[in-house]
């Protein structure tokens, strides 16, 4: 029993060698009328209590994460002459928004079996789990998701983007896009020595829409008669005073 | 998609976030817009819909989202207008009504069939094949219809006015509609009501592109009671649409609307008085000549292989 405990103490004691302690520069972003992207800024430090030990240098991986959705993806072929929708996939959950900044390139940061526990990169980020039969290959599918969100910076893969002074200070920024969606955006760092996560750090950055944003896109969704009587009602009297306005110029 | 970047921040400092559409787009852009199909609109007597859709999908607007904010665009750019025609005279309030009937019972169907594509993903095709279809019909008879016309007037001889006796004559439940001199069936009208209703639902207009000539050479409505009457119509299925889309699918934005209605309603006043100065065919034929470009534009789409096969659809079926 000692020994298994003894052999738990071994094992266990180098996870907490290293540590991460974090600072963002925001823990939440407002969405507001006149918001156009937001930037955050992620510092932090590696606190030890020994010497830094010897061998290949220490990774740090950020990875920020938006609510996840299921998603449609369709492919179009040739019928009849037009492009048309003829085949779809559902991805079952799938970030809305998701960035992975990392020390050095991915792959030297970070190998496969750890990325398949933690989910890191951004094909491990997204969860698919069936095709139909009809399909052969889904993978194509989920590479066209990342491809798409990646034009438009909704996936963001920033390799060599964390800088690392002395083994012990880090920082990174992830640009966060106009089109955003609300929610949680979970925030991960990541400690990792030859290829293994030694230790790991998870908070959340708070995205909301705020103010009139806000008023107005909950009235949509809870009180929708309301809200469509008062889009009427508010476009008919902007258009009736636009033009009052203009006959009252001419004269 | 307009986002704007970093470098480029101090440019932008009039981008706007829209609520339901969930996409930051420039103000002046839209405003813009409004203004130059405002132009259009007032020029040639449309409410300027079937472009504004189409030019809202090109900037990123998402489809849904366009289509129904556009309906209740239309609303708002249409109560000016009526409210002149009233002034005038100009309204057959009696076949209006009858329109009305048939266009809010196609209102209602138009979004079944919406919702029901939407849900199968063919519902970008589905708006951009209708809009091919009647674009490049009206389109086509408009264009050869005016060129007749010019070189009628060019050669000096008068245009014949027919009356014709149809079929509108022949099918039961006739009334009498005073204001425009008919007495028809009311079945006709009813039809027609029902088919524009269809297509102000899926394809986000107004549909006057399609009921004025509708009315003109199909009921033998008098030219001047055809617009007002059809605008009459039109705000109330438009109404109709936007409340269904508002309480169905959520995708009525009211930021955009508004900043759209504004620029439409400056360029109205604008275009009015271009096509004041232009002759009526002249006007015709440009009109005729912009329809067959959307149309063309839209087709060539369809036809061409698009450079991204794959597209997606948030929430999956």
């Amino acid at each position: 029993m000692i020994r298994i405990l003894l052999a738990f103490i071994f094992l266990t004691a180098p996870l907490h060698a290293e540590e991460v302690v974090l600072g963002l520069s925001k823990d939440r972003v407002d969405i507001t009328t006149s918001f156009n992207g937001s930037e955050i800024l992620l510092f932090g430090a590696i606190k030890r209590e020994e010497a830094i030990p010897d061998g290949p240098p220490i990774g740090v991986i950020v990875t920020i994460s938006g609510p996840l959705q299921p998603v449609t993806v369709r492919r179009k072929s040739n019928r009849f002459g037009i492009w048309v929708n003829t085949a779809a996939i559902e991805v079952d959950s799938a970030p809305a928004f998701y960035a992975v900044a990392s020390s050095a390139p991915l792959n030297e940061t970070l190998n496969d079996v750890e990325d398949l526990r933690h989910h890191i990169s951004i094909p491990r980020a997204i969860r698919s789990v069936g095709a139909p039969d009809t399909i052969t290959d889904a993978e194509s599918f989920t590479e066209a998701l990342i491809r798409i969100r990646t034009a438009s910076g909704q996936y963001q893969l920033l390799e060599n983007q964390v800088a690392v002074d002395s083994q012990t200070l880090f920082r990174t920024s992830v640009q966060l896009p106009s089109a955003l969606v609300e929610g949680d955006y979970t925030t991960r760092i990541f400690l990792t020595r030859d290829g293994k996560v030694i230790s790991q750090l998870e908070t959340s950055i708070d995205v909301d829409k705020v103010g009139l944003e806000r008023w107005l896109f909950d009235l949509s969704r809870e009180n929708a008669v309301l809200y469509g009587l008062m889009s009427l009602a508010i476009a008919i009297f902007a258009g009736w005073s636009a033009s009052a306005v203009f006959s009252l110029i001419r004269q | 998609m307009l986002i704007c970047e970093e470098k480029r921040r101090k440019g932008c400092l009039m981008h706007i976030y829209l609520p339901i559409a969930e996409v930051s787009v420039n103000a002046f852009l839209l405003l813009g817009l409004g203004g130059l199909v405002g132009v259009l609109s007032g020029m040639f007597g449309v409410g300027g819909g079937f472009l504004m859709t189409p030019l809202l999908f090109f900037i990123g607007i998402p489809p849904a989202v366009a289509v129904a904010t556009e309906a209740n665009q239309i609303v708002a750019s249409s109560f000016s207008g009526v409210l002149a025609h009233f002034k005038r005279k100009t309204v057959d309030l009696k076949m209006g009504t009858v329109l009305l009937i048939g266009g809010l019972v196609g209102a209602a169907l138009g979004v079944v069939v919406f919702n029901h594509l939407k849900a199968l993903g063919q519902v970008d095709l589905l708006v951009k094949l209708c809009y091919v279809l009647f674009l490049g019909i009206i389109g086509s008879l408009m264009f050869i219809e005016s060129l007749n016309a010019i070189r009628k007037s060019n050669s000096g001889t008068a245009v014949p006015k027919k009356r014709k006796h149809g079929l509108v004559h022949k099918l039961p439940f006739k009334m009498r509609f005073r204001v425009s001199g008919l007495y028809i069936s009311v079945i006709p009208p009813l039809i027609v009501g029902l088919l524009v209703g269809i297509l102000a639902a899926i394809m986000g207009v107004g549909g006057g592109f399609i009921m004025v000539p509708a009315m003109i050479y199909i009921l033998g409505m008098p030219t001047k009671v055809v617009v007002g009457t059809s605008l009459f119509q039109i705000i109330f299925v438009t109404a109709f649409t936007t409340m269904l889309h508002a309480t169905t699918n959520y995708t009525v934005d009211v930021v955009l609307a508004v900043l759209l209605l504004v620029g439409g309603v400056i360029g109205a006043q604008i275009g009015t008085r271009i096509g004041v100065k232009m002759k009526a065919e002249q006007l015709r034929i440009l009109l005729a000549l912009m329809v067959l470009a959307v149309c063309g534009k839209l087709a060539f789409d369809l036809l061409v292989m698009p450079s991204e096969l794959y597209s997606l659809g948030v929430g999956g079926h």
